[in-house]
This record gives C-alpha cells, structure tokens and sequence, in this order.
C-alpha cells in the first residue's frame, strides 16, 4: 500500500520582525494506511509545527525551506490554498487541543457536526440528522439525540472533547492528527478519551498522528514513535523498542523524568515521634449556596492531619472538592461545618485581618505559573513582594534575600531583573516557589503545581521541591489529580471523590495496596502503565 | 532548563553581583523598538512640537500673534507669513502657535478631569461592586445616554464662557468611557491569580489594589487617554467654533477656523490651514495610541 504521509527532510522556518527562527530542521518520515505514530516532545520541539504543516494550516510568518511534504500521494509542501482545503475533512482530520475554546459557543452541538457532513457530502445530504446522532452515539456520548441540541457551555471538558472528535471523524477523513488531545483533561477522563479514539481508529482502518508530550501517552498507544527535539528527530522507531531501550540521552532523559516509568524517586521518610500537627481539618464540610434556593455539598466530613516536614497529598478528579479544602486550610472560605486548626489555633472563623499573621507561617503556590505573577512585576518584585507587604526587610537586606530565595529554587540571580514573561514555564514555576518561601512558612499548600508544566520539567520541579523540603523541613500539602506526581512527594494520600473520603492513610499502603475500586481506577489511568506492566 | 543548565546555574558565581535594575533603565528597553516605527517617531515629533509651542511660543515665530498690521492683511502663504495673514494682517502661523496653548490646555484640562473622576469611578466600582456598582453604572449609563456636544453647551451655558468651563464641559462628556473601561479591566484583573497571591502574601487590599490592579488595568486607559486628547482638542475648537471659548483677540484654534470661514472662497487658507494643523496634530495623536494598543497586544 502506498504512504498515506511522505515527509522528507522537511523545514521550516519562521520569520518575524527580521529574526529567522527555524521550528523544523530536516525532519524525515512517513506513515502507512491503519498505523498509529506518536509525535513526542517538549514545548518548543516543533512538534506542533509539523501538525500545523500536515494539516496545511501553517501561520502566514512561516516558510517551507526545504523538503517534501506529500499527505495521500499529493505534494501539499507548496500546493495553493484551494487543493490543500480539499484535503482538511476529507483526508486529514483534527482533534484539537483545547476542548474548551476549539467548539463554537453560539452553534448547537448537532449544526457544528452538521457542518463537516455538509462539507463532506454536499448541502442537500438527506441524512444529515440521523448521522450526526450516529456520531455522537459512537464517540460514546448518552443520549445523542439530545446532546446535539444542546450548546458547548452545557457539557463538561471529557463530553467536548468527544464532540470535536465527532466533528473530526465526520469528514470520512484517512488520518486524524491528535493535538495534545487530551492534556487539558483529568486522568481518568483522559484514559476513556484515548481508550475510544484508539477504538475508533482501529475499527474504521484511520491512521492516527498523537502530538503529545507526555511520553506515557505515546507508549500506550502508538505503534511507532518519533521523539523531536529543537525541531529534529533525535530518534523513531516500533514504540516498544524507542521506550524501553531508547538509544538517544535526550530520549533517555525524557523517559527518566515521566514520573510513570518505575524510576521515580519516593519521598524521604520523616520522623514523627511526639509531634503535634501543624494543619488539621476535623470533620469538615462545605456546602455553596446555587440560586433558586438550591445547594451544592462540595466537601463532606473531611479529617486530615499534616506533621512538620511531611507531604500529605489529595487527590481527586475536577469537582472532587480538592480545591475547596485547600481553599478552607488558607482562610479563602470558610467551612460550614467541622473545625480547622493551625498550630493548635481554630482558624476556621477567623477574619481576614485575624488570619494575616497566620500567612506569614502558610503559603500557595498556584496551579498556573503563567498567570501567578504579575506581568509587571520584575522577578525580584515579585519574590520579596510577601517581605516587602510585611514590612520585614528593606533596602540591602531585601536584595539578600532575594538572591538566597534565587539559590534556593536553583535560578540564576541575574534573572531577578527579568519579567515573567522572558522565563519559561518551569522558570516562572520557580519563582512562584521562592516567592512563597519568602516568608519562610511552615507549610506550603501546592494547588496542581506541575499540571501546567511539560513532563520533563515537572520531574524538575518535583525534584526541587522534595530538595527543599529535605532541607528547610517545610510541610506540603499536594493537590494532584496525578497519581504519579503523588507518588513520588506524598508521606500520605487522601483520595476524594464528589467531596467524599474515598480512602486516606500511608502513601505506600494507598498506592501500591489501594482497596477502593475509585483509587485503582485513578492508578490504571496513569499513562504509560502498558510499558511499565510489559 | 536541562539538568546540565540546572546545575551550570547553580555553579554561577553571579550571585554575589546581582543588584536591582534601576526604573530608568528598564524604560530605556522599552521605548527602544517604539523609536523604530517611522511613523510613531513623526507623530510624536509633532505632538512635542504642539506641546512646547504652547507651553513657549515664541521659539518658533518672531512676530508678535496680536500686531495688527493693515496694510498685509490676508497675505497667501509665503516663506515670510508660512500660514499667510489674516484679515487684521496678524501671522496666522503664529496665532496658530500661541493658539495651541489654549487648545492643548482645554484638552489636557478635559482629559485630565475625566481621567481623574472616571478611574476613580472606575475602580470603586469594579473593586467594591454590589450595589455601589450598580449605581455609579447607572449613572454612567444616564451620562453615555447624552449626545456629548449636547452635553458640553448645557453645561457651558450654566456655568459661564472661557477656556475653563468648555474644559470642564468637554470633560465630563468623556468620564462615561473611562469609568467604563476602567472598571472593566479592575473586574478582570482582580480575579487572576497573581491578585490572589498578593493578597496571600500579606498585602493589604490598598497595596494590591495600588501596585497589581492599577498598573494592570492602567494600559487600555492610556490608550483611551492618549485617544480622547485628539477628540478633546475637537470639542473644545468645536464648541469656540460655537462661540463659546476664548474671547477675541485671543487666539484659540476653533476661533482662528471660525474667523477664516467669512474669507473661505478669496482667501481658504486662513480657515484651512489651522484646520489643517489641527486634524494633523489629532491624527497623531490616534496613531500614538493605536502604536500603544499594539504593543500592549
């Protein structure tokens, strides 16, 4: 059977103001009728790219040097704007990145899949309806007749995904492209996601493009693996092979930081004899207020202690509660029932003015490190800012202290002069971190804080906050809806689920004997068990 | 950051010779790709020039703008009278010049008003909300609901003729916009997480508000400010078009336009060419903004 994608030594570069960046260099390979590669690297590999050159949609700025890039026998490398339009639909379809924004809030569900059957089979198609209740049924959606009535806002992030590979698989096309299709997701929706796209794939004989990069993901499911690095192929081959004896050091560096692949250092043991805990929730429940009189019971009877030095992570899916509680141990809301204590004071009905000196001992690092600092602020503004609000140190002191924060999440002190927006993720991630030791607490509340971040960087930011709790014996509490990233910080594990304790107790106990069905579901769906069972 | 980085940077000895960058210095980086826009650079070139023409006039002209001289009344322009004269024989380029401090006063003294009241509306309104917002919107809403033009001669009519009034009138018909905008940015900056983490790290709601939302929310206003001195400079010539401004013989751009209409088929240039200046000084004012939404973008 003849290649259904021919890549030769492609590049491509981008041009802007004058400066020439190259995204892709040389990149070599092709992909047969029914097979299924993967697209692995970090942010920046040019991965996405090489999507966006496949799918003919590359930005006005960027320029085909070199190369030949042929989807289904035809030469789209430098092919008019019109012939590479017949080929998105009908041959190469998309699933986008983002379920959130890629569907169209003012278009029902069933006018949006409408769309791309009319593309495919022409205005006056007369099963327009049954076969977009057809698609919505095999993409796995409950009542398909009524979903394609009803708008984006109205299902949840897993549901949209599925409508956009609806619209994907309704153009009839022979290859899918998977943009990172699933990172916005939790775990367990993530796992059902791929589960039904692999199944879909399979049944209809599509072939498949993943751009992940998360090479758990890859593992699982792509026949072959191509792994790109500053727009080059550093390696490709049968996904086994790549992933369990990979023969490139970038390869085996990407593999050492997926936190799923067994090598995952655990963290270090504390001891607790005689301690008092420093956090401690009893009993505690939160109910919300809806409209119309309704409420909504977003935590139920949650009891967890932290000791000094100790990580105690929680887990759970969106909508779990996690947030909530974490938002109740720093003061933002307060409980409706039950009792929260820090260092033996009942903080659960103190005002804001009460709790401000707490905050000097308790501190967040948030979820997001683009949006965490201000875009205004230079690093150094940002760091000292929680010293300078406390009027603690001035002048001399301040740049001190700055430069120890700066040592102590491992930056550069030159850096202090940037703005967050010349630092990259894991960079800003690091400044968020020094910025909540400013004040040198005893316990840091971690809200997701490597969610945002490229696997390899994770594995960073995991490892220096395990350093630094080794070091300065500062407590955390870990909010995680990633059982990998638990496993290698957490002393002790709370599983939540719909604002209940599924099960809680020893990190080792709870992950590697789980005895609720929910937690060994969370623990299946931890990409790249596959590789790690065989 | 690889690991090989990571630890290169933790072996960097720069530590001990890090200090702050100084304010100045970071500006300097900042207006640096701005000076290499051509047009940018003539806009702001022109708008200087008004500036210091009406804060000193006389550096650019030698002759006096009230010395009438009959006798070379309305001249065409020349390398001499580069405006030509008026009908009294005055210079009109000079006029024009000594005009601009009245003008850029009004306008200035406009927008500076509306900034003041509309930010500070503004931020009460989006920081506070509840009911306080729901007023002040109202309000707001009564006063967009008003032609501006309509706005401006009833209030000039209430409170008195001269440069101050029609400033004041002009004003209060662009507050609507700022308040606006302003409380739309304090609603959505106050919601992002580095708010939260201000507020976390001990600020108190005065700190947060002056060194996180202001700043944040300041861009889109510059832009409308930078934007609403050209609009103002329209009304207030408007409105002493109207016969409401300056009184003769001083000069004021809407006056000197007014006075060249009686001579517009034998002598166009007298109306024309401070028209001219005018919409030039305007439109680079508009081009300086739209330059400062784009890059904020």
């Amino acid at each position: 059977m003849s290649r259904l994608i021919d890549v030769e030594n492609l590049k491509v570069s981008y041009h802007s103001g004058g400066r020439v960046t190259e995204a892709v260099r040389g990149v070599s390979f092709y992909l047969q009728p029914g097979e299924t590669l993967a697209i692995v690297g970090e942010s920046g590999s040019g991965k996405t790219t090489l999507a966006s050159a496949l799918l003919g949609l590359l930005p006005l700025t960027a320029r085909i040097d070199d190369g030949r890039l042929a989807v289904a026998g035809q030469d789209i490398s430098h092919a008019s704007e019109r012939s590479k339009q017949r080929l998105r639909g009908r041959v190469v379809g998309l699933v986008p990145q983002d379920p959130m924004v890629s569907l169209n809030p003012t278009l029902s569900i069933g006018r949006q899949i409408g769309e791309s059957l009319v593309l495919r089979h022409g205005k006056r198609y007369p099963g327009l309806d049954a076969d977009v209740v057809e698609l919505l049924q095999q993409v796995g959606l409950d009542d398909p007749a009524l979903r394609a009535t009803q708008y984006p806002h109205e299902l949840s992030g897993g549901m949209r995904q599925r409508v956009l590979i609806a619209i994907a698989l309704a153009g009839e096309p022979q290859l899918i492209i998977a943009d990172e299709p699933t990172s916005a997701l939790d775990v367990t929706v993530q796992k059902r996601i791929l589960d039904h796209l692999e199944q879909l794939v399979k049944a209809r004989g599509i072939a498949l493009v993943i751009i992940t990069h998360d090479l758990g993901v890859a593992a699982d499911r792509a026949d072959r693996v191509l792994v790109m690095r500053q727009g080059e192929v550093v390696e490709s081959g049968a996904a086994r092979q790549v992933l369990s004896a990979p023969a490139h050091p970038y390869t085996r560096e990407l593999l050492a930081a997926a936190p799923a692949f067994g090598a995952t250092p655990r963290p270090l043991p504390v001891a607790l004899a005689g301690k008092q805990p420093l956090l401690r929730f009893d009993g505690v429940g939160k109910v919300f207020s809806l409209p119309q009189g309704r409420s909504f019971q977003a935590l139920q009877a949650l009891d967890l202690a932290v000791y000094p030095g100790q990580t105690l992570a929680i887990v759970g899916e969106s909508g779990s509660g996690k947030s909530t509680s974490l938002r109740i141990a720093l003061g933002l809301e307060q409980p409706s029932s039950g009792r929260v204590h820090f260092a033996g004071q009942d903080i659960g009905t103190l005002n804001w003015k009460q709790f401000r000196p707490l905050r000097q001992r308790m501190q967040l690092v948030q979820q997001n490190p683009f949006a965490a600092l201000d875009p205004r602020f230079s690093i150094y503004q940002s760091v000292v800012e929680p010293l300078v609000s406390f009027g603690l140190l001035k002048g001399r002191e301040l740049e001190q202290a700055a430069r120890r924060l700066m040592e102590q999440v491992q930056l550069p002190a030159s850096y202090l002069d940037r703005l967050p927006r010349e630092l990259s993720g894991g960079q800003r991630q690091r400044v968020a971190i020094a910025r909540a030791l400013a004040l040198q607490p005893d316990l840091l509340l971690l809200d997701e804080p490597v969610s945002a971040l490229d696997v390899s960087v994770q594995a960073q930011i995991l490892d220096l906050l395990r350093e630094l709790q080794a070091e300065l014996g500062v407590a955390y509490v870990l909010v995680s809806h990633d059982l990998a990233v638990v496993a290698s910080l957490a002393h002790q594990v709370v599983v939540l689920k719909q604002g209940q304790v599924v099960e809680q107790g020893e990190a080792r106990q709870v992950l590697e004997q789980p005895r609720e069905l929910y937690t060994r579901e969370l623990l299946e769906a931890v990409p790249g068990r596959r590789l790690a069972v065989a | 950051m690889t690991v090989l980085q990571r630890r290169l940077a933790r072996a960097l000895p720069a530590n001990e010779a890090w200090r702050p960058r100084r304010r100045l210095q970071r500006l300097l980086d900042q207006a640096g790709p701005l000076l290499r826009r051509p047009g940018f650079v003539v806009a702001l070139l022109l708008v200087l020039f008004t500036l210091v023409a009406a804060l000193a006039p006389w550096l650019f002209t030698q002759f006096d703008p009230y010395a009438t001289q009959p006798s070379a009344k309305l001249l065409p322009p020349s390398l001499s009278h580069w405006f030509g004269t008026d009908e009294l024989g005055r210079d009109l380029y000079t006029r024009v010049l000594y005009g601009a401090r009245l003008s850029v006063e009004a306008a200035l003294l406009a927008v500076g008003l509306a900034l003041v009241c509309g930010l500070g509306l503004g931020i009460v309104s989006g920081f506070v909300g509840g009911r306080l917002d729901a007023v002040i919107m109202r309000l707001v809403d009564v006063l967009l609901a008003l032609p501006g033009l309509l706005l401006a001669l009833a209030i000039v009519t209430a409170i008195g003729f001269g440069t101050l009034p029609v400033a004041v009138a002009v004003g209060v018909g662009i507050i609507p916009g700022f308040a606006r905008t302003t409380r739309a940015e304090v609603l959505r900056i106050k919601t992002l997480p580095y708010v939260e983490a201000a507020r976390l790290g001990g600020a108190s709601w005065g700190r947060t508000l002056l060194r996180h939302v202001l700043p944040n929310a300041w861009g889109p206003v510059a832009v409308l400010a930078t934007l609403d001195i050209g609009a103002a400079i329209l009304a207030t010539a408007g409105l002493s078009f109207l016969g409401f401004g300056a009184a003769p013989p001083a000069a004021e751009w809407g006056t000197l336009i007014a006075n060249g209409r009686h001579f517009l088929i034998t002598a166009p240039w007298v109306s024309l060419l401070p028209g001219l200046f005018l919409v030039l000084v305007v439109f680079s004012l508009n081009h300086i903004a739209r330059t400062f939404e784009e890059v904020q973008r």
